[in-house]
């Protein structure tokens, strides 16, 4: 089944982040080599106002960019960024990214739901960053937010899906798609996710800061796609004991 | 800050840790403040490797692969401050200059051309109104160039750094240059740097009157026990994030250059302490930005590159002015690492990190 995300079909279901990575020429390597359709870019890195390098000539023009607001502390600055965001790259796709703590980057979600209130009214598509938080789900769901971004666990920590029981209520409880985003470290983390019923994963230092970014970016598709599937096929339940096929007290019902 | 509750901390752990409990502390998720005094005081190199693996991947988790780019612009020299380490001390007898608007300008032009987009505006300790208000429309002037504006002058008072926010500054760097008040009191002769407590309380007021980064260090060598000096800054450091969880901190551990007319004892502080230091406080504060100017050299400077290290001055000139001309005034002090802005991005990219210029979008 193909998602649709602000409107837009999307094939690729591992979005993947950019500001990580050694050198921009990866870029358009792990689009093109893993087939990916949206990139999450900070603003602060798309200046056009640079008389070096910019990130922009490194993605490819059908790729969906998702300008991020990363280094915002509140939801004015979070605002702020995003328009300017949407000038520089054409793109009114946005991860509100309202981190109030430097030290373990998570987000601030009541300044994120305020910032997205402004942003759906200005006719962004809006994809909140959030720490899991149901009830902040149902509200930024309410606002008209295109889909939902819960982390895994902490941005870069690798540790996979420490969140893993809050995310199966947002998955349960909202009807927007949820993206697994922070925290995942490897593509079995990925294929976790994407088993439980997520609609994608946007993946950052796991694939930026990989030997080989390239091939690291097909590993995540290929977990991301098998998760996916399985989902889609239906999982069986684990249980705690074996569940015959030929039942051994069968012949006390005449089977 | 309670300073002497860490200095007392520090007096009773300073003690050469066994390899086994170096690598015990090595295992450990979260290091203490006490396992980062027994490191400090650790000198294995197999410890120090194996704590570098480590220090390289908690730099590239919170960084990525890159190295953050900006440069130093001096725009006066006048000092009103005597201390010994300083080539700008106001007992220098050197020719004292303050670039006009034009020249200010000029100055700015030419580094945008290069492509820095960060830029620091240094001056003397010149407390003087005409000394703020040249700062004032320097930094007014930065604005319009740079995304990154931030400021290395005498601390200000909270309404002078508000002015300052108000027309465009981003960041202060202030260093304490040392946590020791014998020494501190040793070093600073005349002027308002001699007072300790009102250095120390300073980068607070930055930080209340609205600036996005801080940075903070101390200029090694100038105490006999840098290792104090080392623990001190990063217990300054942790106490501002635990105050100021939204600042951006950077931390920087200078060390003592020559400069024309130098004239005093200092502590040499060796290749060796200077990396133990970077990856020890990586380990401790694993947020916080740490800063290697031009100071050191660049063969050294290419080796911390993947080390801890996440900011880097380059092309930097310590001298008034001297990007978009020749200047005539001498610099505080000598620039070691003397390469262009080309080799040095050069070098960056073949460490397999990228070199970037912008931290923060101007809003």
């Amino acid at each position: 089944m193909c998602l649709v995300l602000g409107g837009k079909r999307i094939k690729s279901r591992l979005f993947v982040g950019t500001g990580k990575l050694p050198n921009y020429e990866l870029i358009k390597d792990i689009i093109n080599e893993a087939d990916i359709d949206v990139v999450t870019v900070a603003v602060r890195r798309a200046s056009k106002d640079s008389t070096r390098e910019n990130i922009l000539d490194y993605i490819p023009k059908d790729t969906i960019i998702m300008v991020n607001t990363s280094g915002a502390r509140d939801h004015k600055e979070a605002v702020k960024i995003a328009l300017i965001g949407r000038e520089l790259t054409n793109s009114d796709w946005v991860k509100v990214e309202i981190e109030a703590d430097t030290k373990y980057l998570l987000p601030d979600n009541e300044e994120t739901i305020k910032a997205c209130e402004i942003l759906v009214k200005e006719g962004f598509k809006v994809f909140p960053y959030i720490s899991p938080d149901l009830i902040v789900s149902k509200k930024l769901e309410d606002i008209g937010v295109c889909a939902v971004m819960p982390l895994g666990a902490p941005i870069g920590t690798n540790k996979g899906l420490v969140a893993k029981e809050l995310l199966k209520t947002i998955i349960s409880e909202v009807k927007i798609p949820v993206i697994v985003d922070a925290g995942i470290g490897r593509p079995s983390h990925a294929a976790e996710a994407m088993e439980l019923g997520a609609e994608a994963c946007l993946i950052n230092t796991a694939i930026a800061t990989a030997k080989d970014p390239v091939n690291m970016a097909k590993a995540f598709k290929m977990a991301i796609d098998a998760g996916r599937k399985a989902y889609e096929i239906g999982i069986l339940k684990e249980k705690e004991y074996a569940d015959a096929s030929s039942p051994l007290t069968g012949f006390l019902r005449g089977v | 800050m309670n300073l002497d509750e860490f200095v007392n901390l520090y007096e009773e752990y300073k003690k050469k840790p066994s390899k086994k409990e170096a690598i015990d502390i090595l295992n450990k998720d979260e290091i203490t403040e006490v396992d980062y005094i027994k490191l400090l005081n650790c000198y294995d190199l197999d410890v120090l490797e194996i704590a570098a693996r480590k220090a390289k991947d908690i730099t590239e988790r919170y960084f990525g692969k890159n190295i953050f780019l900006y440069v130093p612009l001096y725009i006066s020299n006048f000092c009103s401050s005597g201390c010994i380490y300083c080539g700008y001390s106001c007992f220098n007898k050197i020719k004292r200059k303050r670039l006009n608007i034009k020249e200010i300008e000029d100055e700015m032009k030419a580094l945008k051309k290069r492509g820095f987009q960060s830029i620091l505006i240094l001056t003397g300790e010149d407390n003087t109104k005409e000394g703020f208000n040249h700062l004032k429309d320097a930094v007014r002037l930065a604005r319009r160039y740079f995304s990154e504006v931030l400021i290395e002058t005498s601390p200000l008072t909270l309404d002078g750094y508000m002015e300052l926010v108000n027309e465009g500054l981003t960041g202060v760097t202030l260093y304490q240059e040392t946590y020791d008040l014998d020494t501190y009191k040793k070093v600073h002769l005349l002027g308002e740097k001699r007072n300790f407590k009102a250095r120390l309380w300073a980068i607070e007021r930055a930080i209340e009157a609205g600036v996005r980064e801080v940075n903070i260090g101390c200029l090694l060598g100038l105490c006999s026990d840098y290792l104090k000096d080392v623990f001190l800054l990063s217990m300054h450091a942790m106490y501002l994030l635990k105050k100021y969880p939204k600042i951006e901190l950077s931390i920087s551990f200078p060390r003592i250059r020559p400069f024309k007319g130098m004239n005093f004892d200092y502590t040499e502080v060796s290749d060796l302490e200077l990396v133990k230091f970077i990856v020890y406080t990586r380990l401790l504060l694993k947020n916080v930005g740490i800063n290697i100017s031009t100071r050191e050299r660049s063969d050294l400077r290419d080796n911390l590159i993947g080390l801890g290290v996440t900011k880097m001055s380059a092309e930097s000139k310590t001298s008034v002015g001297g990007y978009s001309k020749e200047s005539d005034s001498l610099g505080q002090f000598e620039v070691s690492d003397k390469r262009s802005l080309d080799e040095i991005i050069k070098v960056i990219r073949s460490k397999g990190y990228n070199a970037e210029f912008i931290n923060w979008v101007m809003i």
